[in-house]
């Protein structure tokens, strides 16, 4: 269907090209491409797309022509904030919303102790997995990836046009484990922390994939500020790394999820980054990052109603 | 101990302004004398601790018995702080590294060609005293060196003075890229002038300068009949071990620190020109 | 061959680290990589793949070199201590006790690397076959037997024992003591493994072609260009992979000197070749093709055509944007990988 859709809109010249996904060499690997006419055929759009390729667009802004996205409903938010921020220029994107009903995490199957995965089949809510050790059937909802855990809804935001159905797949309080840290005494937050940040091997690749993190050359990456993007020249480096990260995105930041999503050692990275928003949305009200193109976030946008710098520091992490 | 990643202290010991952009420093060891024995076209990491450490070719012949020389182009972090620095300055120095030009073998007794560009001298400078020095083992010695202009002519007092000389037998043709007040001499590129001059193909010739220059210069020569097999050259590419470990300076399967840095043409044919 | 009770592990691995430090894979903050054992450390043998490989062991992630002291114009050099203890490393799969062999073609070949040729030294390996291989394992291309791992001792866990068996006079040392068992005790557990590996997806990939031969063929390749595009230039696969081992050596100062150390590198990173005039592989298309082609041309070329490749699949498990290896061969090889 979506397929029969981009080939129609192709033909009618509103593009030359597309961004999708294309399968890989696995039941459910799925990686980012880019299609014309030829090479259509390759497109792919199931249930493991579940990475974004918003940030994808800003590469092809230079060039000429318009370019289809296939966007699914969280996407959309990181395209707005790209254009938000004059990273990518609309007009030359054709955002076509793609349904959505929550993207299967092959990392969750292998943690249920799934091993050997050749095939993953759907079949209503349930996934029929078969691997070298024989079948093995699955709620679809326990092999969600975390970031469909805290889903920002089944609409997709000022997107051209959408073809198919999306749910909500949220499951809890997205502010849940951001509220659970900040119970914590500061000893126990940090020693969380540490302990979640020591595993990271700074292979970049939260910055790399997030939407928001699109400096075209990264200070991490300039060697002559001394400090290295590869190794740590002392074991609070990385940590260090991801703090700065989070504050230079917040209030750009969407909570896409990726930077969770593909970071090699588990670390729950956005919870630095969803921190933020919740102390936004209790200081200033609550706040979307790319819900509409042209917005500004409170933390550059300055109202008589804002919260008196005092206040910021007196509450903290504390609730006011 | 463990010396061939870990440095050696020098000291430096002079400090000659050569070009508007070029310093060649002289390094010794700590009392005196060199700080290891090299063959012509091998090379050294120089580094300050806290700046940098890059490799640098050795400038000055083995037959010097006492120090060691490296003109040296300001062009990066590194080299701007070499080029502020005082005579007495240490530095950490090791080496030899790569693989020098086959002074001893096959170019040994063969009328030999040198062409060079820039700062691209710095490397053969090395290897012309060396055959100067040992003059009887090689047949006839040409020159062909070019700079911007005549003041970014690197080591012009040295090559007015000793590879001009009669007596050593050699040709030397210099060549600015455009004409000067005080300059009586050739105006043209270095592969222009290799043309004109039309060389015999059955010399061997050594080349360095920069990449554009090289291309040139190998088109010159191959149609004045040379081949590939009779051409060598040096190159550069980032490195950081110095000894075929790091795994930045390939190109192809071959590594410039440990394989290179000097090549016969013939054998960068089979390799990706980039990389 | 000898025996030792499951339940005993512990006890085996306290007895060990009483007299060398034990290196085995730990769960940690929810991942499993190889760490310091110490009595309480959650030893997870059950783990097919730590995240990062065991290299590590050999070739740490950062490792000083030498420590500079400056004064004015003069310079002290202290260089860092080579490892002087002995260590144990247990639980390496076949794959990454492969690796090892691959790292010290690097590193123990002339000039010898004093760091890793002093690890290598005090270091002795404990491999552990494959209970269940993955469907991102593909050793079998390049000639590893899961059933059947290298190293000082080789160690099978069948029911609630492990079996293990000395290959060398470091593994004998270390397991003397323990209980004798029959040789053929492992035997079944080998032939299930085995079975496995037979059915493994990737496990017959075509690699003709991949060679020191065909090497301007497949730099040459038109695929790269779209291969490469979604690459996020991350170093993710390097950095997990057993067998990459490129290094960047940088000074830190330390405030009272400077510290020299290495690093490991990515050749994925922009400034993995930059100079101060610039670099020679400017886009992801260069530095995507330079480790593939590191892998699966240059290194056979250079090493009497033995991949520099185990089949560990961590890459395949850890790509962000699934690019990898076998997407790689399967797309530049010869037609019946497709």
């Amino acid at each position: 269907m979506i397929l029969e859709r981009v080939r129609a809109l192709m033909s009618e010249g509103v593009a030359d090209r597309v961004l999708g996904w294309e399968a890989g060499e696995s039941a459910y690997d799925r990686t980012p491409a880019f299609f014309n006419s030829e090479n259509l055929d390759n497109l792919k759009y199931d249930s493991f797309c579940g990475c974004n390729v918003s940030k994808y667009l800003v590469a092809e802004m230079p060039k000429e022509g318009k370019i289809i996205a296939l966007i699914k409903p969280c996407d959309s938010y990181s395209l707005n904030q790209l254009c938000t921020e004059h990273r990518v220029n609309r007009e030359k994107v054709f955002a076509l919303g793609v349904g959505c009903r929550g993207k299967i995490d092959v990392e969750k199957l292998r943690a249920m102790g799934v091993k050997g995965i050749t095939d993953i089949a759907e079949d209503g809510d349930m996934l029929k997995v078969t691997t070298l050790y024989g079948e093995k059937t699955v709620a679809r909802r326990d092999a969600l990836l975390d970031k469909c855990l805290c889903c920002k809804g089944k609409e997709h935001k000022g997107v051209d046009e959408v073809i198919g159905e999306s749910e909500e797949t949220t499951v809890g309080d997205k502010f849940g484990m951001v509220a659970k840290l900040e119970a914590m005494t500061p000893d126990e937050r940090f020693a969380f922390w540490r302990s979640e940040l020591s595993k990271c091997i700074r292979c970049n690749a939260c910055r790399n994939v997030c939407p928001a993190c699109s400096c075209v050359k990264c200070v991490f990456d300039n060697p002559n500020t001394g400090v290295a993007n590869k190794a740590a020249a002392d074991d609070f480096e990385e940590n260090m790394f991801h703090i700065i990260r989070a504050f230079h995105v917040a209030g750009r930041c969407t909570d896409c999820g990726e930077c969770s999503r593909v970071c090699p050692q588990g670390i729950p990275l956005h919870l630095l980054n969803r921190k933020f928003i919740k102390d936004i949305n209790e200081l200033y009200g609550d706040y979307q990052a790319g819900e509409e193109i042209g917005q500004r976030h409170p933390v550059i946008d300055f109202t008589k109603a804002d919260a008196e710098p005092s206040v910021v520091h007196q509450r903290g992490g504390a609730k006011a | 101990m463990h010396d061939n990643i870990i440095p050696m202290l020098g000291v430096v010991t002079e400090i000659r302004t050569d070009t508007p952009d070029i310093k060649t420093f002289r390094v010794e060891a700590i009392g005196g004398g060199k700080c290891f024995e090299h063959k012509p076209g091998q090379c050294a990491m120089l580094s300050i601790p806290g700046v940098g450490e890059a490799m640098f070719s050795i400038t000055s012949s083995p037959t010097v018995k006492d120090y060691q020389e490296f003109s040296i182009k300001k062009c990066g972090c590194l080299t701007e702080w070499l080029h502020q620095m005082d005579v007495g300055q240490q530095i950490t120095i090791r080496g030899p590294y790569g693989k020098p030009f086959p002074v001893d073998d096959a170019l040994l007794g063969k009328d030999l060609l040198f062409i060079a560009g820039g700062v691209g001298l710095a490397p053969l400078h090395s290897v012309i005293n060396y055959v100067l020095d040992n003059r009887k083992n090689y047949g006839k010695v040409d020159i062909v060196y070019g700079s911007r202009s005549k003041e970014d002519l690197l080591d012009l007092p040295e090559i007015q003075s000793s590879w001009m000389d009669p007596k050593n037998d050699m040709n030397v043709h210099l060549t600015i890229d455009r004409a000067q007040d005080n300059w009586d001499g050739h105006v043209a590129f270095v592969p222009t002038y290799v043309k004109e001059l039309g060389f015999d193909p059955d010399k061997n010739v050594l080349v360095c300068g920069p990449p554009i220059m090289i291309k040139f210069v190998l088109q010159a020569l191959t149609e004045l009949g040379f081949e590939k097999t009779q051409i060598y050259t040096t190159m550069e590419l980032r490195m950081k071990c110095g000894v075929g470990k790091c795994g930045r300076c390939n190109i192809g399967d071959k590594y410039v620190c440990k394989d290179g840095p000097v090549f016969r043409f013939d054998e960068l044919g089979e390799l990706p020109s980039e990389y | 061959m000898k025996k030792l009770a499951l339940s005993a592990l512990n006890a085996f691995y306290s007895k060990i680290s009483e007299t060398k430090t034990l290196i085995a894979p730990i769960e940690s903050a929810g991942q499993v990589d190889f760490g310091v054992w110490s009595e309480g450390a959650q030893v997870r043998l059950d783990v097919l793949k730590t995240v990062k490989s065991a290299k590590g062991a050999f070739f740490p992630q950062v490792e000083d070199m030498v420590r500079f002291h400056v004064q004015g114009k003069n310079i002290e050099i202290d260089p860092a201590e080579v490892m002087d203890e002995d260590f144990v490393i247990f639980g390496v799969r076949a794959c990454d006790a492969r690796s090892f062999e691959l790292l010290d073609r690097v590193f123990l070949s002339d000039p010898v690397d004093p760091f890793y040729a002093a690890r290598r030294a005090h270091g002795t390996v404990v491999t552990l076959a494959c209970g269940e291989p993955e469907e991102t394992c593909f050793c079998t291309n390049f000639g590893i037997d899961a059933a059947d791992p290298k190293g000082d001792v080789s160690a099978w866990i069948v029911g609630e024992a492990m079996y293990l068996r000395a290959n060398t006079e470091k593994g004998e040392a270390l397991i003397e003591g323990l209980d004798d068992a029959e040789d053929g005790a492992v035997g079944e557990t080998q032939a299930s493994i085995r079975a496995i590996a037979e059915k493994l997806p990737f496990g017959r990939l075509n690699l003709t072609g991949f060679d020191g031969d065909h090497l301007m063929e497949r730099f040459s390749d038109p695929k790269w260009a779209e291969l490469s595009r979604a690459c996020l230039g991350c170093g993710t696969c390097t950095f997990v992979c057993p067998t990459c081992q490129c290094y960047d050596v940088r000074d830190f100062d330390t405030g009272n000197g400077i510290q020299r150390y290495r690093c490991w590198d990515s050749c994925m990173y922009s400034d993995f070749t930059l100079m101060a005039h610039g670099t020679n592989r400017p886009t992801q298309l260069e530095r995507f093709r330079q480790r593939f082609m590191h892998k699966l041309v240059y290194f056979p070329s250079n090493n009497e055509g033995l991949y520099s490749c185990v089949g560990c699949g961590r890459c395949l498990a850890k790509c962000p944007q699934g690019l990898h290896i076998v997407k790689v061969i399967k797309a530049l090889g010869v037609k019946d990988n497709a």
